[in-house]
Parts: structure tokens; C-alpha cells; sequence
């Protein structure tokens, strides 16, 4: 019996991954390798300002002494950083009328993700900044917004056309040297998206950037910058996928966000990089910084994250609360499958008074892969009254993977209450016969299962990416039953 | 519609059903009683299709398919519904969407396409009404935080929605208050026709006051010892198992 469910584990888990194709364009591509000309070169190509190319060379020298970090609960064969390229961008075609004519495979490409970058499709409410390999390809929506003044564009255009607000807000929340992946980030990074919205304004619509590496052998290295003025609302999700490939591929983002004073932020990921293939080969390092800062009073960042995809994910989308009465979320989902290996979790910061976070975490593991949950609290002595809350759930599907927890607590406030609960647990054989008993295959019955145990976090997703996220669930696992 | 024929079953190692017989038409009402420990939930599994435990003879035949052959969920989709004694809790899967997953499923299964939302949601609320169910209870997760009762009753409410040809009740009455028990019998008798069969295990006659059967078995240390009448569940009351003891 417990063979036999071990079986169904394997069936569902020999899933393929769906957006492993690859989309011929003409592409702009650097050679292998990194020193300060690869920068100047990127710099020069994106013809940025002269502070843009000071702050890669300050972000470069600052990489070269540092080192890569050790204390996650992953294991992978070093990284050739000479044995990337740094830059590679589609090729504007000499377009007849229009120049911002998108080369048609790059069109289909997007549709094939079921992606519109039409304006057409209004209705979905949806603006998309797409980014494919280092580059911005399309912006939608871009003036619909632009009337209530929010700027929602790429991330090269914003150093272009607002480069005061760059210079005010790139690298506040996440300094160059914050840690080994976002110094080569901020030496590197080709492009990203960009927001700001404007005081009192609530955005409209649901901002959207889509981030698809194609180019082999390529590093992806976006940015984003979310700016929420006083009193604003925004909701933002990034969705992300790349082909399949032997090799394994390196993404290091940085996500910075800002809310200020009664502002708030919610950030939606669903990641579903390539995780490499059954026997563990291939696949996306995703090696990525996000952060954001509740800096003016009573303002609120949150974080949902569906973690499907990757080789290896080390990510940690924290919040510093830095106002008073601010609220910092994190709801996270993380699958594992085959030799997949996640390590992420989430820091809260409490620097303001009566800031309160909370932090619900769910990993999901099969094969043979490593979940692990890694969290910090913490609560300066200014932070009165500060609250947490933490819980923190491991489902193991099959005995052949492992979920870890690491919790970290510092509080040095007596008036503040940190309260952490974990569980691990097993899809019981009861429960699947159970679902079996009413005429549902263990396939389903799996989905169904790890998708009502994630339904804390699956509920904070904005409605069109709960849908997608919920198939992906299933998809990622089907088949594993333990 | 269903017969039984000298099934043995084990499970690690230790012989629980020592060869059961027992034939089922359409239209019947069969009850099983028996002292704890005795197998009836081991017998209402099997028929189910559970792994865990090894058939080691005999053989099961319904609507002419040798069940053996079908899997856990073909059989459901065949029309067999297993009532459990301990129903599971399913947390963050919404009893309507997990009865919307299963009704779907079978469907599917018969070729037929997706229930409309609206029909779906009807026979819903129709369903709830015979049963006098709170409401609230199917936006909440599967059995979780469901009084003893509720999980009961919960199982009646799977089974007025799925209408299979085979229902095995494994003391749906234990747990149930008096006004409950009224309710789901008769809500049981209302799912009565001339082309399904109940099978109802149970410790109590007084289910069998209101849901009367046409056959009586004593399941007695593996085998069925006694079979008679709706009179021999209260000769059964009457006098107990030791009587049973005394004559076998
Ligand atoms: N999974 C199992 N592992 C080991 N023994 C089991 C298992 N399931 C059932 N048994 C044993 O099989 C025997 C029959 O159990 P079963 O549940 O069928 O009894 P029952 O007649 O339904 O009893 P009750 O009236 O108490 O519900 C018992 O001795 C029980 O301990
Ligand atoms: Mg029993």
C-alpha cells in the first residue's frame, strides 16, 4: 500500500513542465563573462546617465569582495560567474510605422503563456510590463494609468524619463551591498519594472510584470521598484517561466518596494521558473532580494507568494516596518518536487510602534526534494507593542524529501508578543481514500488536498492569479501521494 | 446487484473475514449487526475497494462486474457509496466544492459533461432542506470542526447528492440525536427506489424502527451467523450476542 502510493507520487510527479519551449528571435546578445566593460557595455547600450553607470561600477567593486553566501539549505555546484552572459535583448526589427513594433514571435510567445500584451483585452484589468531575458519588451496600459499619474513602465525607461525618482528611491530599500546576489544585481541588471503612484491615488487596475528568460546560457537580472505615495493603493503581481534547458540558468532580482505614510502594497508572485527535469538536471537558480519598507505611518506591505518553480529558490521577501501602527504580511506557498530545493522564508522588521506581521507559511515537498522555511523576527526595543504572528506548515507527500524550519526570533521589547505555531503532516491515506470513496482519482484528490491545505495563502492572490495558481498546484504535483 | 461469496479477507496476517456470503437485490434494505470488532466496517471497506486490506478468497460481484477489477473511485463512479463510521476531515477543501469535484467526477466518468452551476447549487439547497442542514456547513471545510452529528449527517447529505445504486451505511445512527436520527432516516427513505440497495450497519434497532429492513444479518467473528427478518434485530436487542454465542 504504501508502495503503491509512492507509485501514484511518481506518476504525478513525471508531470512535464509546460512553457519549456524556446522562441527563435533575433537576439542583441554580449559575450560570456563579467569585468567593468561588460558594465560599461551594458550601460552604454541602455544609454543611461552618468549616475546609473557610477552606481553599477560602486556595485560591482563592492561584489568582487564579496562572497557567496553559505547558510542556506541548499547545495548546488558552484556558479561559473565567467560563464554567463550578462546581456541579452530582442532585436528591434527596422519597423515600418511604429516603433514600438514587438517582432510578432515575441507576440506569440506571450499568447503561448496566455499573456496578452494587446491592449484590446481591457476587461481583464491587467496591465502587464513583460520582460523577456534583460529586457522590457512591452508596457500596456501604460497611458490609461498614466491620467491618474502613476508611472507603470520599464525600469530603463523610468531612469530615462523620471531619473529623479531613481535617484531617490533605487537601492533605499535594498542597499548594493545588502547581500552577494543584489551587488550583482545592482552591477548588472538589464532592466525590470517601475511604479509609482501618486498620493491618495488608488491604481485601478492590477499591475502585472511577466518575466521570461529564453536566451541560453543567459543571467536574468531585473529590478523593480514599487514607489506607493501617501494614502495610494496598489496591487502588483509577477508572474515568471523559462524553457528547459540542460543547463542551469542564474536569476538574481532585486524587488524594492516603498510605502509611505496610510499607503499600501500588495506584491503577488506566482514563480514557476523551469525546475530542471526528474533526474534533477537543468533548471533556474533563483537567487533573489526582495524588501520593502513601510516607512510612513499606518502603511501596509504584503507579500504572497506561489513558489512552484526552480532548481533552487533562495528567497526572502521581507518587510521593515518602520512606521507606526504599519502592517507587514507574508503568505507563502513553496512546492518542491523531484530534486528541487527551496529555501525561503521572510524577515519582518519591527522598527515602529504598535506594528504588527504576520507570516503564514506552507510548504508543500515530494520526490526527493528540500523545503525548508527560514524567518526572522525581529522587534527593536523602540518597537512597543509590536505583534507577530507566525505559522509555519510542512506537508510531506513521499518519505524520500525533507521540510526544514528556521525560525529566528529577536525581540528586545518587553511589550511585544511574538507567537509561532508549526506543524508537519502527511496527505493521510485516509483522507485519499475518503476523496477516492466519492469518485475522485488520486490525482485529483492530491490537488485537491494541497490546495485546500493552501488555501490561507492561496485566498490573499488577486483572483485572476489564484486560478492559475491553484492548476499549477495540482500540475506540480501530480501524482504525488505519500 | 450484489453478491458476496465466501469472502475471506486479512489483514497483516490476522484473518478478520473468515467467508462471507451474502446476496443483495435491487430494491432491498439489508442490515448488519454484530459485536465490535467483529468486521462489519472491514466488510463495508472491502466492497469499497481499500488497500490496506488483503482479500485472500472469494469473490464480490456487482451489476455483474467482478469488483475486484475496478479501483477505489470506478467503483464510486459504479455507483457504490461507502457512509464512513469515521468520516475524515479535509481541511480548506469547502464541502461544495469537494461535492462539486466528486459529482463532476462522476460524470465524467458516465461521459456526461460538468453539472451547470445553477442546477448544481439547487439540488444543493433541495438536498439541505431534506436533511435540515445548517447552511453554513457546506461553505465550511470537509468534516473539519463538525460536531460528531454533523459528520453524520454530512455523510447522508454526499449521499442524497451523488445518488448511488449501492449504499453501505457503517453506523451513520451512532452520533445522531433523536430529532437527527428521525431526519436522516427519513431522508434515507425518501433515496429509497426499486433500483438502489442500502446496506446499514448498526449496533441499534431503533435506526431499524424507522429505516426497515427486509434482511437481518448477525456478523459474528468474521462469518454472518444468523440472517432473518426485521424481527431478528430485536430478538437481538432482547437477548444479545451471547445468545448468538450460545448458538453457533
Ligand atoms: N488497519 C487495521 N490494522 C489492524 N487491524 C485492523 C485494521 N482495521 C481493522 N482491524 C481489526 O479488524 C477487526 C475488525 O474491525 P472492524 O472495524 O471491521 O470491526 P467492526 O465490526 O466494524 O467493529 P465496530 O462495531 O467496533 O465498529 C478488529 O479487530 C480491528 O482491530
Ligand atoms: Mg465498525
Amino acid at each position: 500500500m504504501e508502495k503503491d502510493q509512492n507509485n501514484i507520487l511518481e506518476e504525478i510527479t513525471q508531470q512535464d513542465y509546460k512553457y519549456g519551449f524556446y522562441t527563435d528571435i533575433e537576439m542583441d546578445i554580449f559575450p560570456k563573462g563579467l569585468n567593468e566593460d561588460t558594465i560599461r557595455m551594458i550601460s552604454d547600450r541602455k544609454n543611461e546617465p552618468e549616475f546609473m553607470l557610477d552606481f553599477r561600477l560602486k556595485a560591482f567593486r563592492k561584489w568582487q569582495e564579496m562572497t557567496e553566501p553559505q547558510w542556506a539549505h541548499i547545495k548546488y555546484k558552484s556558479i561559473d560567474y565567467q560563464d554567463i552572459i550578462y546581456y541579452a535583448a530582442p532585436k528591434k526589427k527596422k519597423t515600418l510605422s511604429n516603433l514600438d513594433e514587438i517582432d510578432p514571435e515575441l507576440i506569440e510567445t506571450f499568447n503561448k503563456l496566455g499573456i496578452s500584451l494587446e491592449e484590446q483585452k481591457r476587461l481583464t484589468g491587467v496591465a502587464v510590463d513583460a520582460v523577456i531575458d534583460s529586457i522590457s519588451v512591452k508596457t500596456t496600459f501604460s497611458a490609461t494609468l498614466a491620467k491618474l499619474g502613476i508611472i507603470f513602465c520599464s525600469f530603463s525607461d523610468a531612469v530615462q524619463n523620471h531619473p529623479d525618482l531613481i535617484q531617490q528611491y533605487m537601492a533605499s530599500v535594498v542597499p548594493i551591498n545588502d547581500n552577494f546576489f543584489a551587488a550583482l544585481n545592482s552591477a548588472v541588471f538589464s532592466d525590470g519594472s517601475f511604479c509609482y503612484v501618486p498620493k491618495g491615488v488608488r491604481c485601478p487596475l492590477e499591475l502585472s510584470t511577466y518575466f521570461r528568460i529564453n536566451a541560453a546560457n543567459t543571467g536574468q537580472f531585473e529590478r523593480t521598484l514599487i514607489i506607493a505615495d501617501e494614502g495610494s493603493y496598489v496591487s502588483y503581481m509577477e508572474g515568471c517561466t523559462a524553457p528547459m534547458r540542460d543547463e542551469n540558468q542564474l536569476h538574481a532580482a532585486i524587488v524594492e518596494i516603498v510605502a509611505m505614510k496610510d499607503a499600501e502594497v500588495k506584491y503577488s508572485t506566482v514563480q514557476n521558473w523551469y525546475p530542471g527535469n526528474k533526474k534533477g538536471e537543468g533548471g533556474i537558480f533563483n537567487f533573489v532580494t526582495k524588501r520593502g519598507i513601510c516607512k510612513g505611518n499606518n502603511s501596509k506591505i504584503s507579500w504572497t507568494q506561489v513558489e512552484t518553480g526552480s532548481a533552487i529558490t533562495w528567497k526572502y521577501p521581507s518587510v521593515v516596518l518602520m512606521g507606526d501602527n504599519s502592517i507587514g504580511e507574508f503568505y507563502s506557498v513553496a512546492v518542491t518536487n523531484h530534486y528541487q530545493q527551496a529555501d525561503t522564508g521572510t524577515k519582518m522588521i519591527h522598527l515602529g510602534k504598535n506594528t504588527r506581521s504576520t507570516i503564514i507559511s506552507k510548504g508543500i515537498s515530494a520526490g526527493h526534494s528540500n523545503n525548508s522555511y527560514r524567518g526572522l523576527v525581529k522587534m527593536i526595543k523602540r518597537a512597543e507593542n509590536a505583534r507577530n504572528f507566525t505559522q509555519c506548515d510542512s506537508l510531506l507527500l513521499g518519505d524520500k524529501c525533507g521540510a526544514h524550519t528556521f525560525p529566528y526570533i529577536h525581540n528586545e521589547n518587553k511589550s511585544s508578543i511574538v507567537e509561532h505555531e508549526a506543524t508537519t503532516s502527511k496527505i493521510s491515506e485516509d483522507q485519499l481514500f475518503y476523496c477516492k470513496q466519492r469518485g475522485i482519482d488520486s490525482e485529483n484528490a492530491v490537488g485537491l488536498i494541497v490546495n485546500g491545505y493552501a488555501r490561507e495563502v492561496l485566498k490573499h492572490l488577486p483572483l485572476e492569479f489564484a486560478i492559475e495558481a491553484q492548476k499549477l498546484l495540482a500540475i506540480s504535483l501530480e501524482g504525488s501521494v505519500g | 446487484m450484489l453478491s458476496i461469496k465466501n469472502l475471506k479477507v486479512e489483514i497483516q496476517g490476522k484473518e478478520i473475514l473468515k467467508g462471507i456470503n451474502l446476496e443483495a437485490r435491487a430494491g432491498e434494505v439489508h442490515a448488519i449487526m454484530g459485536p465490535n470488532g467483529t468486521g462489519k466496517s472491514t466488510l463495508a471497506s472491502v466492497i469499497a475497494g481499500r488497500e490496506v486490506f488483503d482479500v485472500t478468497g472469494g469473490k464480490i460481484i456487482y451489476k455483474g462486474k467482478n469488483l475486484f477489477d475496478l479501483s477505489v473511485e470506478a467503483r464510486a463512479c459504479e455507483g457504490i457509496f461507502l457512509g464512513f463510521q469515521y468520516p475524515v476531515e479535509i481541511p480548506g477543501v469547502s464541502l461544495v466544492n469537494f461535492m462539486k469535484t466528486a459529482l463532476n467526477e462522476q460524470r465524467k466518468y458516465k461521459g456526461l459533461d460538468p453539472i451547470p452551476a445553477k442546477e448544481f447549487l439547487q439540488k444543493m439547497e433541495q438536498t439541505k432542506k431534506l436533511l435540515e442542514m445548517q447552511t453554513s456547513l457546506t461553505t465550511r471545510s470537509v468534516n473539519e470542526g463538525f460536531s460528531g452529528g454533523e459528520k453524520k449527517k454530512n455523510e447522508i447529505f454526499q449521499l442524497a447528492m451523488l445518488e448511488p445504486t449501492l449504499a453501505i451505511l457503517d453506523e451513520t445512527d451512532s452520533g445522531l440525536d433523536i430529532d437527527a436520527l428521525r431526519v436522516v432516516a427519513s431522508g434515507v427513505n425518501k433515496l429509497r427506489t426499486e433500483n438502489n440497495t442500502f446496506i446499514v450497519i448498526t449496533h441499534y434497532q431503533r435506526l431499524l424502527e424507522y429505516i426497515v429492513p427486509d434482511f437481518v444479518h448477525v456478523l459474528f467473528d468474521g462469518r454472518i451467523v444468523k440472517s432473518g427478518g426485521r424481527e431478528l434485530a430485536i430478538e437481538l436487542e432482547e437477548k444479545g450476542y451471547e445468545w448468538i454465542r450460545q448458538h453457533t
